[in-house]
């Protein structure tokens, strides 16, 4: 009998994962014992972090696509389609109507992470983002006649993609700024859920002093309710009004309603055992990337190394051995301090980030790792 | 404090949650819910001993009392 591996989602975790399987399982595929399904809802392949550099005319959304087929192992079967039902008592997807359904014996959601604009009124009028192509493009007309004025930057949604990227945009908003001759004329400010600049205090330590210095306002404790987008105001939970002149969000983020209709998890997020990434409410399904929810950041190094804990147990349970592979947490970040120097941060469940000095050599790094990812995706770095 | 009988409308739990997880998840249910609903969070991060009642101070929502177990503490907020 052949068994049957199907990866839903290839985005970041699930193109890693999918290439890893062609690479470990290569003799029981080669001998047809095993059969790797991966399915995506887009016939390309999308790089997410190209987006930072878009709205500063760096990159173009055009080059975060590559197609599939130039990407993943002919080992592989591609399914271009969105999955609309997950059965995980029969172990069958279902797709829309008249597309035959697939049956698993082993399951891995790597679905990602969805904007929910509209969860705040008058968001999706009143604001502009660099989390989707057209956002960031949308933006970058914005910001190119952008010279003087109140520039809000306000993160709603958290857990959100890449918790760096809301401080790396005010700094190199600033940094743009200043270099264009603008800055004096441009209020910044940039607004947090809770009482501190970031999600993890280590992080948030280190970056507050920066935003200091470069004349950042700050508003902690700002829970987003609603944007009115005529009079140009958006207005907390906690009850303060902030007027923009630009306001740009990281909007309210949500995993595909399909996990929650399965019963595997709230809000779209699967629950699982942060070291075995095995879904707790179901057999023979794991997840990982921005779907599993683990407590770590939404990234796409957290993916890349999930995808490889996840590559190991399904070769172990394949070749019928315990599955022994465990995620410890690992993340590893650059964080954009300008427009030509960054910091990085690596971290896992035991040990604290601690960010590194600026430099310019951390910001052509984190543009290489970003060059390099098309052979990371490939499986081969 | 001391245990409660207060029949919370939702209970979010965020027990395993690294912090600002628990934070946020409270955050996430005020949102959704009524003026008046009692949401009853679970958290075994003792940093939420001191983030909750900071926030719901902050957004003027009340913290009615926080039960201690052994393992994790459950705070009953009221939004306001
Ligand atoms: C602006 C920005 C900057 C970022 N910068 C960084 C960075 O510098 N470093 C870093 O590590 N991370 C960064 N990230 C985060 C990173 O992009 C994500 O965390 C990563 O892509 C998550 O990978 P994933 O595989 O979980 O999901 P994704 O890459 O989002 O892929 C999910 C895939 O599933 C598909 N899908 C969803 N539902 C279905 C369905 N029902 N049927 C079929 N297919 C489906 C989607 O089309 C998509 O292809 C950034 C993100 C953004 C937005």
């Amino acid at each position: 009998m052949t068994e049957h591996v199907v990866i839903v989602g290839g985005g970041t975790g699930g193109t890693v994962l999918a290439n890893d399987l062609a690479d470990r399982l290569e003799p029981e595929l080669d001998a047809g014992d095993v059969r790797v399904t991966l399915v995506n809802d887009d016939p390309d392949h999308v790089y997410k972090p190209v987006w930072l550099y878009v709205p500063f005319g760096q990159r173009e959304p055009d080059d975060g696509r590559r197609s599939f087929d130039d990407l993943v192992d002919d080992a592989i079967d591609l399914r271009i389609d969105r999955v609309t039902d997950i059965d995980t008592d029969a172990q069958r997807l279902q797709f829309h109507d008249g597309v035959p359904s697939i049956d698993y014996d082993h399951l891995v959601l790597a679905t990602g992470s969805m904007l929910e604009p509209d969860q705040i009124p008058g968001l999706t009028e009143g604001g502009y983002n660099y989390y989707s192509e057209s956002g960031a493009t949308d933006l970058r007309d914005e910001l190119l006649e952008f010279t003087e004025g109140d520039l809000v930057l306000s993160v709603i949604g958290t857990p959100h993609m890449c918790p760096a990227a809301p401080l790396e945009f005010v700094f190199m908003a600033d940094d743009w700024l200043r270099e264009r001759g603008f800055r004096e004329d441009v209020d910044i400010t940039y607004t947090y859920p809770i009482q501190r600049v970031h999600g993890n205090p280590h992080i948030a330590e280190w970056a507050r002093p920066i935003m200091e210095e470069r004349d950042i306002n700050v508003e902690t404790f700002f829970n987003a309710e609603s944007v009115d987008p005529d009079a140009e105001t958006i207005t907390s939970m906690e009850g303060t009004e902030l007027d923009y002149d630009l306001l740009v969000t990281i909007p309210p983020h949500g995993g595909i309603d399909l996990i929650e209709e399965a019963g595997l998890g709230d809000d779209g997020w699967v629950d699982v055992d942060k070291h075995t990434l095995e879904a707790e409410a179901a057999e023979n399904v794991y997840a990982l990337g921005d779907t599993a929810d683990t407590g770590v950041p939404n990234a796409g190094s957290v993916a890349h190394y999930q995808a490889g804990v996840v590559g190991q147990r399904l070769a172990s349970e394949i070749r019928g051995r315990p599955a022994t592979a465990t995620y410890d947490g690992k993340t590893l970040c650059f964080i954009e301090t300008g427009m030509d120097a960054a910091s990085f941060v690596e971290f896992d469940y035991e040990n604290p980030p601690s960010p590194a000095p600026p430099s310019e050599k951390l910001h052509w790094s984190k543009l290489a790792y970003n060059e390099s990812y098309w052979l990371t995706a490939r499986g081969l770095l | 404090m001391s245990m409660t009988d207060i029949e919370p409308d939702e209970t979010v739990d965020a027990r395993g949650a690294a912090c600002p997880g628990p934070l946020m998840d409270l955050i996430g249910k005020i949102r959704s819910a009524e003026s008046g609903d009692v949401i009853r969070l679970l958290s075994d991060n003792d940093q939420s001993l001191t983030d909750v009642p900071e926030w719901a101070e902050e957004a003027g929502n009340e913290l009615l009392v926080v039960e201690e177990f052994d393992d994790h503490n459950a705070f009953y907020v009221e939004k306001a």
